[in-house]
């Protein structure tokens, strides 16, 4: 026998299941009285700094039918391009935004939408910016593990044609899984980011 | 030492794949391209952080924080342990929530159908920060076993629902914690979906009977492990060779 190297296993993952808000948006179920107000649901307030935009969607499955019992999650940085985190050591984010926000899918039509402001850049490891992202994480019944992706801006064309994260998507056929379309809607810029789970037009997903 | 580095490459052999037929909501949810390893960048490597300000006095006592007429009908317990990373050490600070279905298996959500009653004084969510030892407890009633729609007569193991958050969104988590000593476990379709038994095993919770409150309620251990970081030690000395 050899030494032991102390390290542990990660606690294995199990899917979110049908009832994961009960634990994640109780309010949403009309579990009330319990929290005050479900984490997650507000990112911006009137003194958040940055563009106002809208970030919707849905998520297909397999069939091209929208998920109605899904949790979505994005953690972004702020308009500087810094993280609301004590693990951001290049400088003081904004504090009137923590980057982080959480939303159901609908239940009759599986949309789920956010307030937030547009992120700025941020470097890659060697030190090249990235184009504006925001960071999406899913859970859902039949999903057994959450599934990281990011959302990229369709208006960020520059950006996005220089950001080393998309370059290394070889089959560049798969790029505009990523890319959200912009319009506006009540006069708010407003990013239409849908993730399919299966299929031709299946999005990336990452294993960070 | 210090642990500023990327986080550990995911064990992905250790967690469920993503296809699992014998799960049948899988079939249709989950992704057949290959995942694209990306090395971490700081979009992964940071997180929230969730204050203790957040949270309320009852946010982990399922016994008291939605009862209007007295207690939850069930058994009574304990459920404590420590979200630790894969280098042993303690996390502090991590939000960890938690959802369950009442005594009799019956969750309290307006999709549910199960012909179980509800229990008017059982909400079934709570949460907790860990303490600087990475420290969680809560009280609740032990969940019952549910059957639910997938083969004809499958049924879930009695189990609570965990989601936790780290220091970094690389390691966002949500698993499940079973009782020592259920023989359901062995039958679940969702359990098997872990391909290792020694991965299923560390998703037991141990009875504890010296933990236990004598006369109230029996208590659970359950350790949760987040991925941990890479040392930038080694590092450090590399660069001028
Ligand atoms: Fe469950």
């Amino acid at each position: 026998m050899v030494q032991k190297l102390d390290r542990l296993k990660e606690s294995p993952s199990q899917t979110a299941g049908p009832y994961v808000h009960i634990g994640a948006t109780p309010n949403w179920v009309e579990i009330t009285g319990v929290w005050n107000e479900d984490l997650g649901l507000v990112l911006v307030g009137p003194e958040t700094k940055g563009e106002r935009i809208v970030v919707q969607g849905r998520i297909f499955d397999g069939s091209g039918t929208p998920l109605k019992d899904a949790l979505v999650e994005i953690w972004q940085a702020d308009a500087q391009g810094l993280y609301n985190s004590p693990q951001e050591k290049r400088g003081k984010a904004d504090p009137h935004f923590t980057g982080w926000g959480r939303q159901p899918t609908d239940g009759t039509t599986g949309e789920y939408r956010f307030e937030t402001i547009k992120p700025g850049r941020v470097p890659y490891k060697d030190g090249r910016l990235m184009a504006p992202h925001i960071t999406f994480w899913i859970v859902a019944r039949g999903i057994n593990m959450g599934l990281h992706t990011r959302m990229y801006f369709g208006d960020e064309e520059a950006a996005n044609a220089e950001c080393p994260v998309l370059a290394r998507i070889e089959h560049k056929v798969r790029v505009p899984t990523l890319i959200a379309s912009r319009s506006e809607e009540k006069g708010m810029p407003t990013y239409t980011f849908d993730i399919r789970l299966q299929g031709e037009k299946e999005t990336v997903f990452f294993d960070i | 030492m210090s642990d500023q580095g990327p986080f550990y490459q995911r064990d992905r052999s250790w967690h469920p794949p993503a296809f699992t037929p014998q799960y049948k909501t899988s079939i249709l949810r989950s992704p057949q391209y290959p995942l694209l390893s990306l090395d971490n960048t700081i979009s992964e490597m940071t997180g929230p952080t969730f204050g203790h300000n957040k949270l309320g006095p009852l946010d982990n006592d399922l016994i008291r924080n939605f009862a209007k007429t007295g207690d939850p009908i069930g058994q009574r317990i304990i459920v404590y342990g420590r979200v630790l990373d894969e280098n042993a050490r303690a996390v502090p600070g991590a939000l960890v929530e938690f959802w369950q279905a009442n005594a009799g298996g019956r969750y309290r959500h307006k999709k549910e159908t199960y012909l179980a009653a509800i229990d008017p004084n059982f909400g079934g969510c709570g949460r907790a920060i860990t303490d600087e030892e990475g420290r969680y407890w809560f009280r609740t009633i032990k969940p019952g076993a549910y059957p639910w729609p997938n083969g004809v007569n499958d049924w879930r193991p009695a189990h609570i629902h965990f989601s936790v958050f780290g220091h970094a969104f690389a390691q966002r988590m949500i698993t499940q914690m079973y009782f020592e000593g259920d023989p359901m476990i062995w039958q679940c379709p969702i359990v098997s979906t872990i391909p290792d038994k020694k991965a299923i095993e560390q998703l037991i919770a141990a009875l504890d009977r010296e933990s236990t409150l004598p006369m109230d309620a029996l208590a659970y251990k359950f350790d949760i492990v987040l991925r941990g970081r890479r040392s930038t030690m080694f590092e450090n000395r590399m660069e001028g060779n």
